[in-house]
């Protein structure tokens, strides 16, 4: 593992990210800090851009203003072929897995194998069956993408997520619609692997329970803001009206149950109104 | 008049990106000729697996024209030189053309179907966090496949139009036309040039339909909608493509 002069802080720091999609506002001075070797969560509602948050750290996509700094490295001021480099050390599991279809599972792991490393096909075999028997599917090798279940398909993805041995995982949003069995299979994973291979893991999602139990640090984003970040226990003692009813799945609160609209009575009484 | 000033404007941002497209696909050619396995793949999913429509067209086609050749020529006392007419109008036109066409429906549709799923499943955007240039690995192959598979294609339809199973099976077997006088004139009238042109015209549409479909593919919208629309204009654009430029090549090589 590289280090630089951060070594002993963030793996990840943004500062002051702004980034708008259309007219929309998505973040608004969002400052975010990863630090090494821990799991941090990164909660809100739906829409509120957290896989965004993701994508403009790997570099996919580029901050309207602010810095993203991935090892003390400015992510979005690369050349072509450095970002290259950089993202060889960042992995990311996608929501569904994003495995390529046309391969079996076996060539999904050995695909950043293949494409970055020289290695003899023995020496690939052996990594891709240390991948795979760490996520639990070394008996899935020869299967394709559409036999597999959706949890499986994000433990393959993570298994090539983890194929380079990189310093950063992402997982977006890995929990959505996993019955209890593989969301604790996942969970344990994202845990177990983070510690055993001595990544940093950034953990995307909104099933609040689940990903406090198992990452060290969390932030809340709403509405393009950063609303609390502390320790899982700091977050659910939040005095913020707004966290306490994200965490508690409360139907009305600071987020209003309706979505905006002219008072309900003005509304009925419209005479002649169409709608 | 909005209306109209920004479907042009969407015309003229579509070209453009369409052809920035392009330039990045020829920059990523190199590198995806230094994988022939990748190559080959795509060759044979875009090549190989046209065969049977071209075969099967060419030998209609071929059929058909020495059906109509026949009818026109035996007035003249000219049957003979059937031959010349059917091989002149497929290695000159039908072949390129009703190859190319046939192309963009059954590969030009897969391919941009393709690339679109794989768009709409985050799997080019994968490869891109793999630090792997989706054009150099997805696109570039594919394009470079097209090109080089049209020529062959349109070559299998012609020879299957014009001898083994249809206008010599028809002209020769059926009608009676002379079997030596048949292939003698085709002989003495076809040019190398001829072939030249031919397998020019087809380089150029393959080009043009693969182009066409990756781009389409590549920047279709990620929804089951945008996938469909992303294959129905891959199929139109690129029929209207090839028939342009059909004319412009062929204006071109008229002397």
């Amino acid at each position: 593992m590289t280090t630089n002069a951060t070594a002993d802080t963030a793996l990840v720091r943004v500062r002051g990210l702004n980034f708008s999609h259309g007219p929309r506002v998505i973040y608004d001075g969002v400052d975010v800090d990863i630090p090494r070797g821990k799991v941090t969560a990164i909660m809100g509602p739906s829409g509120t851009g957290k896989t965004t948050l993701l994508r403009i750290i790997g570099g996919q996509w580029r901050p309207s203003s602010g810095t993203v700094e991935f090892d003390g490295v400015n992510v979005h001021t690369q050349r072509r072929k450095a970002l290259y480099d950089l993202r060889k050390r960042m992995g990311m599991l996608f929501q569904n897995g994003a495995l390529l279809t046309d391969l079996s599972v076996f060539e999904n792991v050995a695909f950043p194998l293949r494409e970055h490393t020289e290695l003899p096909e023995s020496m690939i075999r052996d990594l891709v069956l240390m991948k795979l028997e760490a996520v639990g599917l070394r008996g899935a090798r020869d299967l394709y993408p559409s036999q597999l279940s959706g949890g499986m398909s994000r433990r393959v993805g993570l298994a090539r997520a983890i194929a380079l041995d990189p310093d950063l995982v992402m997982y977006d949003e890995p929990f959505t619609g996993q019955d209890p069995i593989s969301m604790g299979v996942l969970m344990r994973l994202i845990r177990s692997l983070n510690d055993a291979l001595g990544l940093t893991s950034i953990v995307v999602s909104h099933d609040v329970e689940e990903v406090l139990s198992i990452s060290d640090h969390a932030y809340v984003i709403a509405s393009g803001k950063v609303l609390a970040s502390g320790t899982a226990d700091s977050i659910r003692n939040s005095d913020s009206p707004y966290v306490q009813q994200f965490l508690r799945g409360q139907h009305d609160g600071p987020v209003a149950f309706h979505y905006k609209a002219v008072p309900y009575a003005d509304d009925l009484l419209r005479k002649g109104a169409q709608r | 008049m909005k209306g109209s000033f920004s479907i042009i404007t969407d015309m003229l941002q579509g070209l453009g990106r369409a052809q920035f497209f392009l330039l990045s696909i020829i920059g990523a050619i190199p590198a995806a000729l230094l994988r022939p396995r990748l190559l080959a793949q795509q060759v044979y999913a875009v090549g190989v697996m046209s065969l049977i429509i071209i075969v099967i067209s060419g030998s209609f086609v071929g059929m058909v024209l020495a059906l109509q050749g026949y009818r026109t020529l035996v007035d003249f006392g000219a049957a003979e030189s059937l031959g010349v007419f059917v091989a002149v109008v497929i290695v000159r036109e039908l072949g390129p053309v009703v190859t190319a066409l046939l192309f963009a429906g059954r590969a030009g549709s897969a391919l941009a179907a393709e690339i679109g799923l794989m768009k709409a499943t985050d799997q080019l955007s994968g490869m891109e966090m793999m630090a792997v240039d989706p054009v150099k690995r997805v696109i570039a192959p594919r394009f470079i496949a097209g090109v080089f598979a049209m020529p062959l294609l349109s070559m299998i339809f012609a020879m299957m139009a014009i001898g083994i199973a249809g206008g010599h099976a028809i002209g020769v077997n059926l009608l009676g036309v002379d079997d030596g006088a048949y292939w003698s004139q085709i002989h003495s009238s076809l040019h190398w040039e001829d072939i030249r042109d031919s397998l020019t015209k087809s380089a150029v549409f393959g080009a043009a339909v693969s182009w066409i479909a990756v781009y389409q593919g590549y920047h279709a919208a990620p929804t089951s909608e945008g996938v469909s629309r992303a294959t129905t204009s891959t199929v139109v654009v690129s029929s209207l493509a090839i028939l342009a430029l059909d004319f412009i090549l062929t204006a071109f090589m008229f002397h």
